[in-house]
């Protein structure tokens, strides 16, 4: 009962002062069939010292990237984090505040917003960024609703290969409204109906794209750009997308551990003419009564506790502190360190693409990529994932054809376990 | 003498012909407090009384204003997204939101005039 | 908003000019001198002709600084904040309760945090092992058996469950069914949720006593239709907005169930139920959870949060994929070819894991017998402040409350002094305000939740404050209220200025 400050003592005082016998009585209103009859059917409280061996006995079950040779990627990414991240984000003031709507209290993490949203801006070469949302799927979700609000149109291209994550939540959020249209299509398939087309770049397998045919062609008939990154590193070495009127996608690989998948970073950034229709929390600079600068949340007559039925999404978070992770993170990388982080990245993948296309049976789909690609293997892609986790190497992504393998790269990789991982790969294709 | 007509919902008539200049009462204007945005309409739009109109926002609400005729919106202020002061002038004088073209000038009879108006706030709580 | 627009400048002289004591001020990173290498070292590319097929990204505009300079400018702005380890926080709905070390401990170690969602299962069946018991955690919490941990927040969570009604019906070949009830005290993300599911929105009305009355709830089940065919549900939170547990809940749930309707619960207020209460018991067919308000994990500033929902055993099988099922020894991710009435996937990959390793932390160290203790001295704590303050504050609604009491500002607002006014003097006093004018059914509302991790000396401190307040403005002593707070890091900010002409961004 180590977090319950009350004691036998101060819980009777309390009781008396109510005027009532017992706890009980405070509870008058409930039903009687909803009570449990004594505890609910759990084990009784724990120590730390138990709840550390028990829960510290499951993480020692599982095979982390910290492990041996890594190379999944497909949307979650395996990146070093510097120390000072996880020490400012584990900061009390940071970690335990709230959401600040007390801006004469929570400077603070509204300051480390705006500079959130600034960097994430200028990554994506858009305007105005928000102030994060749940993840690259779900931002691409609201990407395509906000494309539909600000177009009132109904019809939904995906344009390339879209993780297909993104692309069944993407599928979940849209077909709850009637008459959408969600389908696969190119520039033939955008018409005067088309809200937007989303573009991934990479793409799922790996490939960087270019925009300006889609620009044109999104000109031409009234629809908008939506431009999916779902590696925020490539956005050191790959153009930004200024082509876009909405860049989206997920920023875990700045800050974030992949920590099986969430809390990772939901990015969301567009022209700034669409600032009133943007889904979740926008944080701007103005004065206080003094005429200091300082920074509120703003712009919330969008959202949910105001709007209600008529909000631009029901969204009532962002990933607070991811962004702070993120924003510790660039704020160290800065602009060389970005970047190169960026070119090491790439060239990693390089050198992985040489090692692992000298092996038999491989033959790369993609030759061009940023730290990810796809490989065709000669035996069932499955199977030889299965395989080199016998061998302590997590070696990428199977596609569901049993074909592929989706691989990637990351500062993390050594020279030795792309040989380890050659090596395995040559026995697993013999 | 300006021919004004007031709704249930605070919307404020200046009449000028079968054209209606539609605004917010300054009952409205001091509920909502400190305007920060407005929403206009499209011009050429048709509505029907009791259609949104218009939004108008202050930093803690957002209020819908209200057709309180038929007919096609002739013309929006845009002069008010740039200056929301304009806002709390006379709905002749600047403080238009939309000027609509009428299908139905009877519909103006169902609406209070100004006596009316002082009269129904004293009810509104 | 002007393309131009720009933040106001603070240079570093005037930084310098502006600190007092132990009150920094700190720029913003574009406005530091940039330094001529960055705050990490990256070993030097080998030069490598790119293969990327497009043109080498220019010059982007980023800061750059070292590493102690990166460190102290997040320190800085880290003491403008406050947060539940300064103190009292006693924010109404919102549950923030004490955030164990522990949880971030465990979440921290490499074996959950260095694991990528598409492992193979072998390989991460620890991770999967744990999910499995929060799960079978939360199921038995709640008394709904069907547990889907993927939603990403509450907001999610809520999605999620009002979709897997939807699902529900037009698989039973009821689509017909458009109309969602829900009262007009409703948290605001309730009617947003109703409309992201192309559902329509009926208002229930509760302004007698603040709860559901059968008499209206009635009215809104039948009004288009006698036997409510076109009613798909109803979202209720219970214990409701004001901090009341809804007294008619069962037959209300009994009359909406004869009407083929499901309840939808919004979960934000199971701190006052835990260990104790089960929805599932009070005719619940599909809550969500939030994570970090019952389960302790922090808020971190407005996020991550976890919204897992948990539902009956009628709806489990339209519940999003995946979850986690146990097959012999091996645990398993089930995905929507084994289930085909899921309604699909809310998020990417399995959810937000690193919540999950908290919240299952969190509860194994509070067990049966302690989360049972954590809802009553919820409950005792909001009802003791109620008792302490009821003659100094209009209370709407008589108690006993649930975790949280609804006061107003009534008594006060005559003599010039608001709720807002209050709030703002409370962060004067060193407390974060409570929920302020919400919900909305009451002018002026404030609303308290203290939690169950406060002492009582903690809770006598506040209501101190609070007593002294009505005390001042009793004695005219008002002035002062327009004027806090005086000694935060800022004070009362130009909402209307921010609004009208946004900056989003330094440039």
């Amino acid at each position: 009962m180590r977090y319950l400050p009350q004691t036998q003592a101060s819980r009777d005082e309390m009781l008396s002062a109510i005027g009532v016998d017992s706890v009980d009585a405070l509870f008058k209103d409930v039903p009687k069939r909803a009570f449990v009859d004594g505890l609910v059917d759990l084990p009784n409280h724990m120590g730390e010292l138990e709840v550390e061996r028990q829960l510290g006995a499951y993480a020692n079950e599982n095979m982390g990237a910290s492990d041996g040779p890594f190379f999944l990627g497909a949307g979650a990414y395996y990146h070093h984090i510097p120390a000072s991240v996880d020490h400012i984000i584990q900061r009390s003031e940071f970690l335990t505040a709230y959401t600040p709507y007390q801006p004469e209290i929570a400077q603070g993490t509204l300051q480390a917003l705006f500079e959130y949203q600034t960097f994430v801006a200028q990554l994506t070469g858009q305007d105005i960024a928000n102030a994060s949302l749940y993840d690259g799927a779900s931002a691409t979700a609201e990407a395509a609703l906000m494309a539909m609000r600000v177009t009132k149109r109904s019809k939904v291209v995906i344009g390339n290969a879209l993780h297909p994550d993104y692309r069944e939540v993407l599928k979940s959020y849209v077909d709850n409204f009637e008459g959408t249209v969600l389908g696969d299509g190119g520039l033939d398939d955008l018409d005067n109906e088309t809200a937007c087309i989303i573009i991934q770049s990479p793409d799922f397998y790996g490939a960087p794209h270019k925009y300006e045919a889609y620009r044109n062609k999104c000109d031409e008939v009234g629809a908008l750009l939506i431009v999916v990154v779902a590696e925020i590193v490539s956005l050191g070495l790959l153009p930004a997308p200024v082509e876009a009127d909405i860049v989206c996608g997920e920023a875990q690989s700045i800050g974030l551990p992949m920590s099986f998948g969430g809390p990772h970073l939901g990015f969301f950034a567009c022209r700034e003419k669409f600032v009133r229709q943007v889904p979740g929390r926008l944080c701007g600079a103005t004065e206080d009564a003094d005429g200091k600068r300082s920074f509120v949340l703003t712009l919330n007559t969008r959202e949910q506790h105001i709007r209600r039925e008529k909000a631009t999404s029901n969204i009532c978070t962002n990933q607070g502190l991811c962004a702070l992770a993120f924003t510790v993170h660039m704020a160290l990388l800065g602009e060389d360190g970005f970047k190169r982080l960026a070119r090491l990245n790439h060239e990693a993948a390089c050198k992985l693409a040489d090692t692992l296309s000298a092996v038999d049976g491989v033959e790369m789909v993609n030759d061009t990529f940023f730290n990810e690609f796809t490989m065709k293997l000669s035996k069932d892609s499955r199977e030889v994932v299965e395989a080199l986790v016998c061998k302590g190497i997590i070696a990428g992504l199977s596609t569901d054809d049993g074909q592929h393998l989706i691989v990637a790269a990351t500062e993390m990789s050594r020279d030795e376990d792309m040989e380890a991982f050659a090596e395995g790969l040559t026995e697993a294709l013999a | 003498m300006p021919n004004l007509k007031f709704t249930n919902d605070h919307e404020c008539l200046h009449v000028d012909g079968d054209v209606a200049w539609v605004g917010i009462t300054k009952y409205a204007q001091e509920a909502l407090g400190d305007l920060v945005f407005v929403e206009l309409p499209d011009v050429g739009k048709q509505v029907s009384k009791g259609d949104e109109l218009a939004v108008v926002e202050s930093v803690k609400t957002a209020a819908e204003v209200y057709s309180p005729v038929d007919g096609e919106v002739v013309e929006a202020n845009s002069d008010m997204e740039g200056d929301l002061d304009l806002m709390s002038k006379d709905v002749g004088d600047g403080g238009w939101i939309a000027k609509i073209k009428m299908s139905d000038a009877a519909q103006l009879e169902g609406l209070m005039d100004e006596a009316a108006y002082a009269e129904y706030l004293k009810t509104v709580d | 908003m002007s393309a131009d627009a720009k933040v106001v400048e603070m240079t570093q002289d005037e930084q310098t000019e502006m600190n007092r004591g132990l009150h920094y001020e700190e720029n913003l990173l574009w406005e530091k001198k940039r330094s001529d290498h960055p705050g990490v070292d990256l070993p030097q590319p080998a030069g490598l002709k790119s293969r990327t097929g497009v043109l080498e990204r220019g010059d982007i505009g980023l800061p750059q600084v070292s590493e102690p300079q990166v460190v102290r400018h997040f320190v800085r702005m880290s003491t403008w904040n406050y947060s539940i380890d300064h103190g009292f926080f006693p924010l109404g709905s919102c549950t923030m309760k004490h955030n164990p070390r522990l949880n971030e401990k465990l979440a921290r170690l490499p074996g959950f945090a260095h694991i990528h969602p598409m492992q193979p299962e072998s390989t991460v069946q620890g991770a999967l092992k744990l999910m499995y018991e929060l799960q079978d955690w939360l199921a038995e919490l709640t008394g709904l058996p069907g547990v889907c941990l993927a939603p990403a927040a509450g907001a999610q969570g809520e999605l999620a469950g009002m979709m897997t009604i939807k699902r529900a019906h037009e698989l039973k070949g009821q689509s017909q069914r458009k109309v969602v009830l829900a009262p007009d005290s409703a948290h605001g993300t309730n009617p947003a949720t109703a409309v992201m599911c192309g559902y329509e929105m009926r208002t229930i009305s509760t302004k007698l006593d603040g709860r559901l009355s059968i008499e209206s709830f009635k009215e809104a089940l039948y009004k288009t239709c006698d036997k409510g065919s076109d009613i798909a549900g109803m979202m209720v939170t219970n214990p409701n907005t004001c901090g009341l547990f809804e007294t008619n809940i069962v037959e209300i749930s009994d009359l909406l169930h004869k009407a083929g309707g499901y309840f939808y619960c919004d979960g934000a207020n199971f701190n006052a139920l835990i260990g104790k209460i089960r929805p599932g018991d009070f005719g619940v067919d599909v809550m969500h959870l939030n994570l970090h308000k019952t389960f302790s994990t922090p808020h971190g500033g407005g996020g991550p949060g976890s919204g897992p929902i948990c539902t009956t055993d009628e709806l489990a099988p339209y519940i999003p994929v995946p979850t986690v099922v146990k097959e012999g020894d091996r645990y398993a991710l089930q995905w929507a070819d084994s289930r085909e009435t899921t309604l699909g996937r809310m998020k990417g990959f399995v959810g937000q894991f690193g919540m999950h390793v908290r919240a299952l932390a969190y509860m194994m160290s509070h067990g049966a017998d302690g989360l049972k203790q954590v809802s009553e001295d919820a409950v005792l704590n909001a009802n003791y402040i109620l008792s302490q303050l009821k003659d100094d504050y209009y209370v709407p609604y008589d108690g006993p409350c649930m975790h949280e009491c609804m006061i107003t500002d009534k008594h006060q607002k005559e003599a010039g002094v608001t709720t807002l006014d209050i709030a703002k003097g409370l962060c004067e006093y060193g407390y974060h305000p409570m929920t302020v004018y919400f919900p909305l059914v009451v002018p002026g509302t404030m609303l308290i939740e203290p939690t169950e991790t406060e002492s009582k000396d903690s809770i006598d401190r506040f209501i101190t404050v609070m007593k002294g307040f009505a005390a001042d403005v009793r004695a005219g002593d008002t002035e002062k209220f327009h004027d806090f707070p005086l000694s935060t890091p800022r004070r009362r900010c130009d909402e209307v200025k921010a609004a009208r002409n946004p900056v989003l961004r330094w440039r």
